[in-house]
């Protein structure tokens, strides 16, 4: 073996894992097998659980029922129909409008949750601050609370006659909020997502604001900088991949709109059947039996999850990298 | 203010100092708003939880009642018990769920940063790209598998989906990439420890910190689904408290007197939860989730 000659470099460069000694052959196959079987049940898990059905719902998106002539009734028959589904679909005015209204909801929903996550986060980083300990565990509580039962709960602080809030403007005189009504409904969800989504967002960003060394803000006071510029010019952009994370997973949230619009369907007649993507998709499954028209809307809600996923990774990739060079 | 210049003659303290002592007021009383905004929805469901169905709708909200002990009777009485089963059902899937989760990301995250093997690379972005596939667009294909080969309906329907955790097992690679050392599996192979019995009395024992965090997460986001439960059980005994929730409020725009049942059983529901979060908390290791990008 001509190897023993690079050892040594070896050695230097990949540090010390690979000078233990070589092991004999019957612990080494142990070795090569180990983890295979230990990665063996979450690759199992991963092929039946997610890439089968994700491969499931592609392949019935390109099929549809077609009624053959033949017997009385005639028969009901699976056809390959390519795209048609996709076009149907995406030609559905009724999937389209819940498309536009899931949109509205995240725009409020999503910057207003991370916003109020960092605000909250830095201040919990101001050494000064008191009741910290409190503030911190309040605004984290609502982590625990299911996303059906905070609607709930929301769903009768919203219903003219249970609202605190109502309950105060009809003592004014001005009648009751409309949380339930018309446009009212998107802020009155998106609230909904910002109170249990906040807490959460806080504690990551908050993590990682605490592993930055103190030294870093010595040096910015020394050199002037007062705590407001700390924090817009060296906490903010050091704790940007905790931000980045926490902006990836409130957007894959909220196109997963689901249960909310449900709990609050109920109480209002604003939320139709059709109200969110996820609405129209278990409608189609589930209640008109168009199983083809649920995997099409299916197959473009994940794609288009993964795709906007991947564009904002991939755009503060490229401002990371062109800020280093 | 002259105090802190005579006893802290530095200018830079003193320079901050000042900020400090002004500054300190308004950050305090911004988190307490925010303190207070989480709190008031679970407040309120606690007063209104001790309303009878009178004056749900008649007293102030905030104003306590004197319905509880017969609110709490009733809500256990539903359906022949149907709540606590609903309780037990979520311990169910979230605790079994959750552990089994853990194990197996852990077991996944320890193969995947600690040896080298073909397919390594293939599997780790094939369950990258799964972090980023809403879990909840899964249900209704998983559904319509499922229901293929029999398993739909029942209890193991929502077991068994909830275990994979593309994150989780993400999360375990990040921690057991950084907290076990090369040297050590080494040494226990040296010493001709089997792979398995490495695994069993050195690696886990490490990699125990990033668990309990895989497992809150796991636990937490079981115990809180309801698409999958909702899409995949047919029999209301297997209902887990969300799903079970859900139905009340779903039938109490038919009959008002559900809705002080399902006020109570949104009270009931998340006193546990929330004494568990608060209790571990102090174990997670968060810093796993906002450090884990930078790698």
């Amino acid at each position: 073996m001509t190897t023993s000659d690079l050892a040594p470099i070896e050695a230097s460069v990949a540090s010390a894992p690979r000078r233990g000694g070589r092991p004999t052959t019957g612990r080494r196959s142990g070795v090569r097998l180990a983890p295979y079987l230990f990665a063996g049940p979450a690759v199992v898990l991963y092929v039946v659980f997610m890439l089968i059905p994700v491969l499931y719902a592609i392949w019935l998106s390109l099929r549809a029922y077609r009624l053959q002539a033949g017997g009385t009734f005639g028969r009901r028959v699976e056809v390959f129909v390519g795209l048609e589904n996709y076009v149907a679909v995406l030609s559905d005015p009724e999937l389209l409008a819940s498309f536009g209204r899931l949109a509205i909801y995240g725009l409020i929903a999503v910057p207003l949750t991370l916003g109020l996550a960092l605000l909250f986060a830095l201040l919990l980083d101001v050494p000064a601050v008191r009741a910290k300990r409190f503030s911190r565990t309040a605004i984290f509580i609502p982590y625990a609370v299911p996303g059906v039962v905070a609607a709930l709960m929301w769903g009768f602080m919203y219903l003219p006659s249970t609202s605190p809030f109502s309950y105060l403007t009809e003592q004014a005189g001005w009648g009751p909020i409309p949380f339930l009504t018309g446009s009212g409904l998107f802020g009155s969800l998106a609230n909904i997502a910002i109170w249990g989504g906040v807490g959460f967002n806080m504690i990551i960003i908050y993590t990682s604001l605490r592993g930055i060394p103190d030294e870093l803000y010595e040096a910015a006071r020394l050199d002037g900088a007062n705590e407001l510029q700390i924090a817009l010019r060296v906490k903010i952009p050091l704790v940007g991949p905790a931000i980045l994370l926490t902006t990836v997973f409130a957007l894959i949230g909220t196109l997963q709109l689901y249960g909310e619009p449900m709990t609050l369907k109920p109480m209002t007649n604003d939320i139709s059947q059709t109200w969110a993507p996820l609405m129209t998709i278990y409608r189609d499954a589930f209640l008109t039996d168009n199983l083809p028209a649920a995997a099409a809307s299916s197959t473009i809600l994940a794609l288009g999850t993964v795709a906007l996923s991947l564009l904002i990774l991939g755009i503060v990739n490229r401002k990371r990298f062109g800020a280093r060079s | 203010m002259t105090a802190t210049s005579v006893r802290v003659p530095l200018s830079a303290e003193r320079r901050a100092a000042k900020p400090r002592a002004w500054g300190a007021i308004l950050p305090t009383v911004i988190l307490v708003i925010g303190a207070i905004y989480c709190l008031i929805p679970v407040i309120w469901v606690f007063i209104a939880s001790t309303k009878s169905r009178g004056e749900l709708f008649t007293t102030f909200s905030f104003a306590p009642g004197t319905g509880l002990l017969s609110n709490l009777a009733d809500l256990f009485a539903y359906g022949g018990g149907q709540f606590g089963m609903w309780a037990a059902n979520s311990v169910l899937y979230a605790g079994v769920g959750g552990v089994v989760s853990t194990l197996v990301s852990a077991a996944a995250g320890y193969a995947l940063a600690k040896f080298d093997f073909r397919g390594r690379d293939l599997i780790f972005y094939s369950i990258l790209a799964g972090v980023l596939i809403p879990g909840i667009t899964l249900a209704v294909p998983q559904y319509l598998l499922l229901s293929q080969i029999g398993l739909a309906g029942g209890p193991l329907s929502v077991l068994l989906p909830s275990i994979i955790s593309p994150f989780g097992i993400y999360l375990s690679r990040v921690f057991a990439a950084s907290a076990i050392p090369q040297e050590i599996l080494e040494a226990g192979r040296i010493d001709g420890a089997s792979e398995w019995r490495i695994f069993r009395l050195i690696v886990l024992p490490i990699m125990l910190p990033g668990m309990v965090t895989v497992f809150l997460l796991q636990f937490v986001g079981i115990w809180n689904n309801f698409l999958l439960p909702f899409v995949m059980l047919s029999n209301q005994g297997d209902y887990p408290l969300t799903v079970g929730l859900y139905t009340l409020l779903a039938k109490g725009s038919g009959a008002p007197a559900l809705y002080s049942l399902a006020i109570i059983g949104a009270a009931v529901s998340i006193i546990p939860l929330i004494c568990l979060v608060l209790f571990l908390q102090r174990f997670w290791r968060l810093d796993l989730i906002s450090g884990g990008l930078k790698g």
